[in-house]
């Protein structure tokens, strides 16, 4: 905007308040209004949906697989989308930057003086483009349900101590494939590195902050075989979907 | 009046009236000049109020600004829309209110924030609906936030001259958000656990300051018993005090300088010049 669309708007927009209406009442009855529908809508959020309160934080346990408030969904699922490690700090920090600085100097870079948002295309392709992402992304966190899903081709005997595995919440702290966090060792080539014999030796006594698993072997010592067998079957070249002998075995337990 | 009774204290003598209150007392007095006591008292008793308001205005010269800000002209066409951040102010209020009576029965003590939340759910009277409001007022807040803001840009209300305002309204939206992420340790459950451990991760990835803003939310390199206590005072003193300010900030530029009009209005200008004629 120039010197002389400046002095246009401020004219145009004395015009506009000279015929417009007092703050009071006028303006001051429709905020009323809306201040009592906030407060109605809270209260009734309040009574229908309460205030859920989940068993107490528990550093030694991490069957628990974290969930934001849902308007952080977005930039959890940002971190889902982005699957290359050295392009993930775009999706932790780089990209909500980015637009978070956008968003402040918007005043700053878009300086056309109009103000109609049918004759601002630029503007509102951007913004509706924003808006839909956001919501994707949110929609996308929302359904994802529970992460606690190792998305990743095992054979058929494995599939068991898969679903044991993400149960357990190994996801909570550990990445598998793409799937889990990156707070502790990653263990989609766990099997090249440890036997079966020390996978059960670091379950059942592991270092801190990693909880212990003696309480599933005890309860379910089949779960806990599965998980074992499944995480030392986790290794760079997979061994082939269809093996014959213990594909037999597993389905003839299954049985 | 008795010349027996003890001199009254000074404050409690009358006032030396003023020269108009002379002539009015002169006007109105009795025959004999001396106006009744309980006269004087009924009617200081009716102005009691006005006087009130006087004495304020004398001392803190409020009226002419209230008067400007209520009886301000808000532009031709302003709508509903225009309600939606006064109500984004409404629920900070409220989530301040139902905050204070949160923290009377809250202990930010990682061995007792869990039990306390529990208390308040549980035991306290209206406990759980106070911290249900406290709850969903931030679903509320952010939803009338983005709301206020997609109006703001639609409208195009960020232009000259109001940029700096849009500035104050983004960096709201981020303390804002600020608040969401620091009040959801606080009940200390699981959920609010582990989504603070990775929501903290997630901080220290970032280049250069990452990892020192990450020591800094945590009180140290590890989430220790200081994390909470730090989350509870960032919660409860740094941000609000911060988004308190700006709103008043904010709205004082309101009041400056004005709602936009919707942009597809015009002015009629031919009424004015027959009016100005």
């Amino acid at each position: 905007m120039n010197a002389r669309e400046k002095e246009e708007y401020l004219r145009e927009y004395s015009i506009l308040k000279t015929q417009g209406k007092p703050f009071f009442p006028y303006a001051v009855f429709k905020d009323t209004a809306m201040a009592a529908i906030t407060l109605g809508v809270i209260i009734l959020m309040a009574v229908l949906l309460g205030a859920e309160l989940g068993p107490k934080a528990d550093p030694t346990t991490t069957t628990y697989s974290p969930r934001p408030e849902w308007y952080f969904f977005f930039l959890f699922e940002l971190l889902r989308v982005v699957k290359p490690p050295e392009l993930v700090f775009m999706a932790t920090l780089g990209i909500p930057t980015i637009w978070l600085m956008m968003l402040l100097l918007l005043p700053f870079y878009d300086l056309g003086p109009e103000r109609h948002p049918l004759k601002r295309p630029i503007a509102m392709i951007g913004a509706v483009a924003t808006v839909v992402g956001m919501a994707y992304l949110t929609i996308l966190g929302a359904v994802a349900g529970s992460p606690a899903v190792i998305e990743l081709e095992v054979a058929p005997r494995y599939e068991e101590g898969k679903l044991v595995t993400a149960s357990q919440g190994c996801l909570g702290c550990h990445k598998i494939g793409e799937s889990g966090n990156t707070l502790g060792p990653n263990l989609t080539h766990i099997g090249d590195r440890l036997g079966r014999d020390a996978i059960v030796r670091t379950l059942l006594n592991p270092t801190a902050p990693m909880p212990p698993y003696v309480d599933l072997q005890e309860e379910s010592p089949e779960q806990f075989e599965q998980l074992v067998g499944f995480v030392a079957s986790l290794k760079e070249e997979m061994p082939p979907p269809e093996e014959s002998e213990p594909a037999e075995q597993a389905s003839a337990e299954q049985k | 009046m008795s010349k027996l009774t003890p001199p009254l204290p000074k404050f409690l003598r009358p006032a030396p009236p003023r020269p108009s209150e002379k002539e009015r007392s002169s006007d109105n007095g009795e025959p004999n000049g001396k106006p009744g006591r309980a006269d004087k008292l009924r009617e200081s008793a009716g102005e009691g109020g006005a006087q009130v308001v006087g004495w304020l205005d004398e001392r803190t010269g409020a009226s002419p600004f209230l008067r400007g800000a209520l009886y301000r002209k808000v532009p031709k066409g302003t709508n509903w829309f225009y309600t939606l951040g006064s109500a984004t102010m409404f629920a900070f209020v409220s989530q301040a209110v139902t905050g204070v009576f949160l923290a009377m029965y809250y202990n930010p003590d990682a061995t007792r924030a869990y039990e306390s939340a529990s208390h308040i759910t549980n035991e306290v009277f209206l406990g759980e609906l106070v911290r249900g409001m406290h709850k969903w007022g931030s679903t509320v807040m952010i939803v009338l936030l983005f709301l206020h803001m997609a109006r703001t840009f639609v409208f195009g209300a960020y232009k000259y001259p109001r940029e700096l305002n849009w500035v104050i309204g983004v960096v709201l939206l981020v303390l804002t958000l600020a608040m969401g992420l620091t009040g959801y340790l606080l009940p200390f459950d699981q959920r609010s656990y582990w989504a603070t451990i990775v929501a903290v991760n997630l901080n220290a990835s970032a280049p250069l300051i990452g990892p020192f803003l990450a020591d800094f939310l945590r009180g140290g390199g590890e989430f220790s018993a200081t994390t909470i206590t730090r989350f509870y005072a960032l919660h409860m003193l740094l941000i609000p005090g911060l988004i308190a300010a700006l709103i008043g900030a904010h709205l004082y530029l309101v009041a400056k300088l004005g709602t936009t009009a919707p942009p597809w209005l015009r002015a009629e200008k031919k009424e004015l010049t027959k009016e100005e004629i």
